[in-house]
């Protein structure tokens, strides 16, 4: 029998080619190249007065310098604004290269195509823009206030109001036995994957064809954008995804100005021409997310039970908004996590800011939520001195109330309804893996040994696996090899590993037998791409129904083959043998050999299956109707609506009385993503975003000068955490399979960061009985709270 | 990011080097290690018209220990110097000091007098040479000089090289018998810059103590009754002049450089 | 364009180039010698992606101009394979932990644990977690990074005794 694979924790067939060094990044590519350089602004806000390249035409080595005025056809329009939405009524997309005004620094301006990238950085530097400085609008303060604009035609910064509500939550609010408000801001921060972005465009003027390779989570819009922004045929055009160092999120944005201006270079010069983003470059002109402020009124009854619930937050959403309202949409809706409101209503401002773009970072707005609804269940429990498992436990939604309906409308717009999930037993693992209840005893330890030491938690819901749908292709080869693809892309998750596991278990086919491709349209053409904690949920279950039907073709052409029913069959191994005579089979290569009726022998496999092969009824053309010649099929899945995972973690800190330090002692997570494919790779995921999430709680965020300037635009002073800097994680998995798809599972890859601010928050509080209202924070920040702190209660 | 064109000389003597310098004047940078300056090049904040590349002299790799100091010579490695048995018995300090310097990997290719030239006001190395009342020897076509500590650091990310000069070497005095002596900070990440940074050296019932990320350059405070604290946090307080960035305020780094202070003092005492 | 004679070895094999004075030795690496495993993570020295031994010793090869190195010996990441040309001792470690996701860093690391194990035999895992303190991950939250520094230790420790034997 063969081993099931679903669920063990399979060795990455990634791996290899990656710690050897042979990886295939953007820039391992095209050494061959042009290479391109941008002018990028030095300004938050300003009008394009002139643009000088004179002096740059000199430097050896240059082959083009572009501005806005040479973007002919539809290059020269605004990039599209992907996720229009009735409340976005001031939605405002960059031009490829700025038109007439720079909006933040960074923007690019000018393009400079040249024989290396250190050529076309000489010319770059010379090349003189002359601006006409605007006021600029930084922080969300500048922008609700108005004062000044960062569109002309944008009253009040402006760019969507939305609201939603089950009831009039105000009311319910106001009639609560108690009542707190409570003011909660949460800072930029950014995806910062360590590869940047990166474009490589090959223009072959015979055929007319285009291809381009780039480092992003969705090579098929990439495609269909090409097309449309270049005019030209889609099917003259192919778009591959490389190996990708790393995405969570920022490379789901699409096209890039890049990705349009190194393919319209390529073309116009007939030349291969590639952009490698360095890290300034990324920090300036890739996206940030995070920065949001939130005012919350709730009331709740005298044993901390929510009675209604109303929130107004503002939304940084920086300069332009090419992904919609996705980010505070996700905070509105998620912000409930595992809890009933009683009666809710959401309204948020997303507005505009002379600052870096806004767009998806690995949680995409839940971070944010889960901090806001996790600091008022904290603020609850102190307010009744309740603990603060006790307070979360009463008002969780429980196992029999699934399906839930919240009644609100989530991100794919459909409804918020959780599938299934169990809170209170999620919650009952933590407690038990921290040891929440032997906490007051460690506390004592640690203070007679002059130790301040916190306990913290926070609880999480993620809608996972948005639509609309994925894709699988699988294709037998007549050697037996299994070859799969689907569209989405991978940026190391060990997609391959973990699709392959399911194939093969499908199939029924050996692990090493199965090759998985992604991202790569030449291979397949309709797919969404990797964002949304999808990839298990929605590829995963397209190559499960695929491998399903290859598998029922498979047995079909075998029962012929071997004159038994196909109820009689099975596929052990990469055979299909008769049950209970194993001796009587035929591999899978010969039923591919079989699928086709052309069968040149160009191999052993095909000579051998012609001994198979059913005398040619006459009557009968070849391939008959309904039938395909090739073992091989596709399929597709699309999903009712997302699937609801959840998690719950504490931390326990320890503060330094006198520096302020804060160390992170210990860091446990349950974890439910309904069935695990590959427990090792979740745990991976979970990992991972761990560390972006005490990276986001005390060490990371975009520092903007009032002026708009990016100060801290360098790893140097953007402190992404070292090992020195991230704890242990100790982590358990309670397992609630999703209802919604054929494998039960739900999606993994976000979750791991969004609690994070939130836990570590309530921690902090916890050691310092202090209020922490804004996050991250830093020793300097707590140092000043205890000062305010040591003022107001002397 | 790339750093642009420059001349580039490789000397193979010591001779050589300064002459190049002397030719140069104040067109040419030294590469040692590069670990600043490459960076600082890369983003197109420093453009050299010319490096010289003293990492082909002879000679300047040396750590010498003699009954009274540790001459560590302009090619040695911060890694060299902190793994360095007779400079460790001789001077606890500079491994103490050398462990807090970036990551061992920065460590392994950047030198400790190029950290000195360098001049960062959060910096370590500095402070140690203020502390160990050390010199920097500077080397020219027509001569060579010593100019202690205090006089050396002019400013921040400035110091007292002249065009044509070479620092040859950074000599640090054994400090007496019975000396005890700390390092303490407090950094962002394990291995970022100071936010603040204490060192400290007590012999013979003297104690001073050179604080680092709270002034123009370290900060010498000579401590005449380190037994009384509130005698010291007076003189430490006198002494700097914090100020605020992205990473601290001023009020923040002037209690750090009390708490820092007052363990390190106990450390040693 | 000024170019400048150097040579050195990069993982046993001599080259002689000539380059221009300001190629990055990571650039050098990647793009004249097609050794494409040393990745760039940052042009700036913090992120040690591009991390390789000079003379045995872990430098951030985005910190080095190629023309300084004349006469080095350079190991990089291709560098710390098996003789048989499959995953060496601290690879193998790192595919048998799940020590990597996307793999962009991963060549950072790997040469400086290869480094690190010549002189640590026998690390505990606080010393594993401090040996790798200098190089940024963005995916794996270095949990089972610090798993394979210790796993390779132990790899290695096999296959000296092996070697012994």
């Amino acid at each position: 029998m063969t081993t099931r694979l679903f669920g063990e924790r399979v060795p990455r067939v990634e791996d290899p080619r990656l710690v050897t060094g042979n990886g295939r990044f953007l820039d391992d590519l095209g050494h061959d190249a042009l290479e391109a350089a941008f002018v990028r602004s030095p300004h938050a806000h300003a009008r394009i007065v002139d643009i000088d390249v004179s002096e740059a035409l000199d430097v050896e080595g240059l082959v083009a310098i572009y501005t806005y005025d040479d973007l002919d056809g539809r290059t020269g329009e605004a990039l599209p604004l992907l996720i229009p939405h009735p409340t976005l009524t001031h939605g405002r997309t960059p031009h490829a290269l700025a038109r007439d005004e720079v909006n933040h620094v960074g923007e690019a301006v000018v393009m400079v195509v040249a024989t290396s990238r250190y050529v076309a950085e000489d010319a770059a530097e010379r090349v003189r823009v002359e601006y006409d400085f605007l006021p600029a609008v930084v922080g969300i303060e500048a922008a609700r206030a108005a004062e000044e604009l960062v569109h002309d035609d944008v009253p009040g910064n402006l760019a969507a109001r939305m609201v939603q509500q089950t009831g009039d939550a105000d009311a319910a609010v106001d009639a609560a036995p108690n009542l707190l408000e409570l003011d909660l801001e949460i800072e930029r921060s950014a995806s910062m994957p360590l590869e940047g972005k990166g474009v490589l465009a090959r223009w072959d003027p015979d055929d007319e064809s285009l291809l381009v390779h780039t480092s992003t989570q969705t090579s098929t819009s990439v495609r269909q954008a090409l097309a449309a922004k270049l005019g030209l045929p889609v099917d003259r055009v192919e778009v591959v995804t490389p190996d990708v160092g790393g995405g969570f999120g920022v490379k789901i944005v699409h096209p890039w100005p890049e990705e349009i201006l190194v393919p319209w270079a390529a073309i116009r010069l007939g030349r291969p021409v590639k952009w490698t983003e360095d890290r300034r470059e990324h920090f300036v002109s890739s996206a940030h997310e995070r920065g949001q402020l939130h005012h919350v009124r709730v009331g709740y009854d005298d044993e901390g039970v929510l009675a209604g619930l109303s929130v107004r937050f503002w939304h940084d959403n920086g300069a332009y908004v090419p992904y919609g309202l996705i980010v505070p949409i996700i905070t509105s809706t998620q912000l409930l996590g595992p809890y009933k409101p009683g009666v809710y209503r959401v309204e948020f401002d997303s507005l505009y800011t002379n600052t870096v773009l806004v767009t998806p970072y690995r949680g995409a707005g839940r971070p944010q939520g889960c901090y806001v609804m996790e600091r008022v269940m904290d603020a609850i429990a102190a307010e009744r001195g309740i603990d603060r498992t006790v307070v979360r436990e009463r008002n969780f939604i429980r196992p029999e109330e699934m399906p839930y309906d919240h009644g609100l409308i989530f991100q794919d717009g459909r409804p918020l309804l959780y599938d299934s999930g169990d809170y209170p037993a999620t919650l009952a693992k933590l407690k038990k893996l921290v040891g929440w209840d032997g906490f007051e005893a460690y506390r004592e330890q640690a203070r007679a040994e002059g130790r301040r030491v916190g306990i913290g938690l926070a609880c999480y819901v993620e809608g996972t696996g948005v639509g609309p749908y994925e894709g699988g292709h699988i294709r037998v080869e007549t050697d037996g090899t299994v070859v799969v693809s689907t569209g989405l892309t991978t940026q190391g998750q060990g997609h391959r590993t973990m699709l392959a596991q399911i194939v093969a278990d499908e199939l029924g086919v050996p692990f090493d037998r199965v090759r998985v491709t992604t991202g790569d349209t030449r291979r397949f053409k309709y797919a969404v791409g990797t964002f949304a904690s999808r990839t298990a949920v929605m590829s995963g279950s397209a190559v499960a129904l695929t491998a399903r039907s290859v598998r029922d073709k498979a047995l079909t052409i075998a029962a012929e083959a071997l004159e038994v029913d196909v109820e009689d069959l099975e596929v052990v191994d990469g055979h299909v043998r008769v049950k209970g005579s194993p001796s009587s089979s035929i591999d899978l290569g010969a039923v591919a050999v079989l699928s086709n009726p052309l069968r040149y022998a160009f191999d052993e496999a095909a000579a051998r299956a012609t001994q198979f092969a059913a005398p040619a009824d006459p009557e009968k053309p070849p391939v008959g109707p309904g039938e395909q010649p090739g073992l091989e099929g596709s399929d597709y899945y699309s999903p009712p609506r997302s699937t609801f995972a959840n998690g719950m973690h504490a931390v326990v800190v320890e503060t330094d009385p006198d520096t302020a330090e804060i160390r992170v002692l210990r860091y446990c997570v349950v974890h439910d993503c309904g069935t695990l494919v590959n427990p090792m790779l979740v745990e991976g995921q979970i990992h991972g975003g761990v560390a972006q999430g005490v990276g986001g709680a005390l060490y990371e965020r975009m520092e903007y000068a009032p002026d708009g300037q990016l100060l801290n635009a360098s790893f140097m002073d953007f402190l992404m955490p070292y090992a020195s800097e991230v704890p242990e994680v100790e982590i358990d998995h309670l397992v609630t399979p999703s209802p919604l798809n054929p494998l039960g599972v739900k999606g993994a890859g976000e979750a791991g960061v969004i609690p994070g601010a939130a836990a570590i928050a309530s921690a902090i509080e916890d050691a310092e009985g202090l209020t922490i209202t804004r996050m991250p924070i830093s020793p300097s920040e707590l140092f000043a709270l205890r000062a305010a702190h040591r003022k107001e209660t002397p | 990011m790339k750093p642009p064109a420059f001349a580039y000389h490789r000397p193979r003597s010591l001779a050589d080097a300064l002459d190049v310098l002397a030719r140069l004047g104040a067109e040419a940078k030294v590469l040692a290690g590069g670990q600043s300056l490459v960076p600082l090049m890369s983003m197109r904040l420093a453009a050299p018209a010319a490096l010289v590349d003293v990492n082909h002299v002879p000679g300047l790799d040396s750590v010498e220990v003699t009954a009274d100091r540790v001459v560590v010579g302009a090619l040695a490695r911060h890694s060299r110097v902190e793994h360095d048995p007779e400079a460790y018995d001789a001077v606890p300090l500079l491994r103490r000091a050398l462990l807090l310097v970036a990551h061992p990997t920065i460590r392994n290719r950047g030198t400790t007098v190029g950290s000195l030239v360098h001049g960062d006001p959060a910096a370590e190395m500095p402070a140690v040479l203020c502390l160990l009342d050390g010199f920097v020897t500077l080397r020219s076509a027509s001569g060579s000089r010593d100019v202690p500590a205090d006089a050396f650091f002019t400013g921040p990310m400035e110091s007292d090289v002249r065009p044509g000069e070479l620092a040859v070497s950074a000599t640090f005095r054994r400090p007496p018998a019975g000396s005890r002596s700390s390092f303490l900070e407090v950094s962002r990440r394990h291995g970022d810059y100071a936010v603040c940074g204490v060192g400290a050296v007590v012999s013979d019932g003297t104690a001073r103590v050179a604080l680092i990320g709270v002034g123009a350059g370290p900060v010498l405070v000579p401590l005449d009754e380190p037994d009384d604290p509130d005698r010291v946090a007076a003189a430490v307080d006198a002494a700097i002049e914090p100020e605020d960035d992205i990473h601290a305020t001023a009020d923040y780094r002037r209690h750090l450089a009390q708490v820092l202070t007052r363990r390190a003092l106990a450390e040693v005492s | 364009m000024t170019t400048v004679p150097v040579s050195f070895s990069v993982n046993g094999t001599p080259y002689d180039l000539h380059v221009e004075p300001r190629r990055l030795l990571s650039d050098a690496l990647r793009h004249d010698l097609r050794l494409t495993g040393t990745h760039v993570g940052c042009e700036h020295g913090v992120c040690g992606a591009c991390t390789v031994l000079v003379d045995g010793d872990p430098v951030r090869s985005c910190l080095l101009f190629a023309v300084t190195l004349d006469g080095a010996e350079i190991t990089t990441v291709e560098g710390c394979c098996a003789p048989s040309g499959g995953m060496g001792p601290v690879q193998q470690a790192f595919h048998e932990c799940h020590a990597l996701q996307c793999g962009f860093c991963t060549p950072g690391f790997v040469t400086t644990v290869t480094a690190y194990l010549c002189d640590h035999r026998d690390p505990t895992r606080a010393e594993a977690r401090e040996a790798v303190s200098g190089n940024l991950c963005r995916c794996t939250g270095y949990v089972n990074i610090v798993s394979a520094v210790q796993r390779a230790a132990e790899l290695t420790a096999g296959l000296t005794a092996e070697d012994r034997s």
